[in-house]
């Protein structure tokens, strides 16, 4: 239940993009086509999914202070080695991305074709690495992580198309000349932000 | 020396990196509920970048194109951390209140861009303007979308009230303060930018 209501809340309560403003660079650049847009929203989906998880074992396992009892040396279990953790957090995330790349190449080409381009461009996104220090912020266990990663990701493939399928809608409007674009999109991701805090009254 | 005026002028207004190239948005919202936070994450970003900047471009002939992307990361996160840990020395409170956004300066596509577009190729002094100029540009805008959120948002300003100081009650306006208050603030600093300032740089949707 607890794990249902975490899902709820990083999706559509706290949206990671509409209520964190994370991943705004790639949101405001792809969201021109919704074709483009689904690509991106999937591979985001996938690449935090994994990365949370593996970035919470690198936390837990190795960096945080005690981690390291596991080895069994008493040097290492007294160490607290977490000021490492923005640098292993982006390393993770960065080889992992190039890995998936590889991986999907080699196994899934149907499925590389349609995400291959946007893997590059996740390394970059905030919104993963802002969810990997999320979660070691609010001291999440395994599964949560995995369900904050993975509905993160979610909530940001959803932001990204609704503001791709606006953005279809709204080309031919008559927009002062100025604010056509990038200024347009912001407006109306800020209007999308207030429909979005109307689910802060559900209560879980 | 004028085109070493340029090099830090440009990015305050013509080319700045936030309304212009549409850099480093992520955290130019996040941290502007208050001008004092977003006073700190100026200085933060400016700090790291005026550094970035100058690290790659000593390196940049000894740096192998193919692994430049990781090169220049680990330069970024290791000055992230430098800055983070300052932070959290000195200024724990502010450091409470950015959270986890002194650690997204890594993937604060401003730092990325000007390493790639510019340190790369250039002498190191001229990187480091270039990085100064930039992180000012970055610098403004945030300041002045907190300007706009804090005074419009809770009436006050670094945490003096301004509207009560001139005898008007103020009721707090919570939209501002909110998320869409931050979006809709600068949506309409870039329609001002570009329609005042940068009339040539337009865009078709």
């Amino acid at each position: 239940m607890k794990l249902i209501n975490l899902a709820i809340e990083s999706i559509l309560i706290q949206n990671i993009l509409l209520a964190y403003f994370l991943g705004m660079c790639s949101y405001l650049a792809q969201s021109k086509k919704v074709e483009s847009a689904t690509g991106l929203g999937l591979a985001v989906i996938f690449v935090m999914t994994i990365s949370a998880p593996v970035n919470w074992m690198i936390k837990n396992f190795l960096l945080a202070k005690g981690a390291l009892d596991w080895t069994g040396i008493e040097v290492l279990g007294s160490m607290d080695l977490s000021f490492l953790t923005f640098i292993c957090f982006i390393a993770v995330i960065a080889s992992l991305v190039q890995i998936v790349e590889i991986v999907i190449d080699k196994f899934f080409p149907a499925l590389y074709s349609t995400l291959g381009i946007f893997l590059p461009l996740i390394t970059v996104n905030c919104a993963i690495l802002g969810a990997s220090l999320f979660l070691d912020q609010r001291n999440y266990g395994f599964s949560e992580s995995l369900v904050f990663g993975s509905c993160s990701g979610v909530g940001w493939a959803l932001a990204v198309l609704l503001l791709a399928a606006i953005r279809k809608k709204i080309r031919y409007s008559h927009i002062p000349e100025g604010l056509k674009g990038l200024g347009m999109a912001f407006i109306v991701t800020g209007l999308m932000a207030i429909g979005f805090l109307c689910f802060s009254g559900i209560s879980l | 020396m004028g085109k070493l005026k340029r090099i830090v002028t440009d990015p305050l207004t013509d080319n700045n990196p936030v309304t212009w190239q549409v850099l480093g948005v992520c955290s130019a919202l996040a941290v502007t509920t208050k001008v004092q936070t977003a006073l700190v994450m100026s200085a933060a970003l400016t700090f790291v970048l005026v550094l970035s900047n100058l690290v790659i471009s000593l390196l940049r002939k000894h740096i192998p194109g193919k692994i430049r992307m990781i090169v220049e990361l680990c330069v970024i996160a290791t000055l992230v951390i430098v800055a983070d840990q300052i932070l959290k020395a000195f200024l724990f409170d502010v450091s409470k209140q950015l959270s986890v956004f002194v650690g997204l300066i890594i993937t604060n596509c401003i730092v990325m861009g000007r390493a790639e577009a510019f340190a790369l190729q250039n002498p190191p002094a001229e990187s480091v303007l270039d990085g100064l100029g930039n992180g000012l540009g970055y610098s403004i805008i945030l300041i002045l979308v907190a300007t706009f959120r804090e005074v419009l948002g809770a009436g006050e300003f670094l945490g003096f009230p301004v509207f009560s100081a001139v005898g008007i009650n103020y009721p707090s306006n919570v939209i501002m303060l909110l998320p869409p208050g931050a979006f809709i603030v600068i949506g309409l600093l870039i329609w001002f930018q570009r329609t005042f300032i940068s009339k040539e740089c337009r865009e078709e949707d």
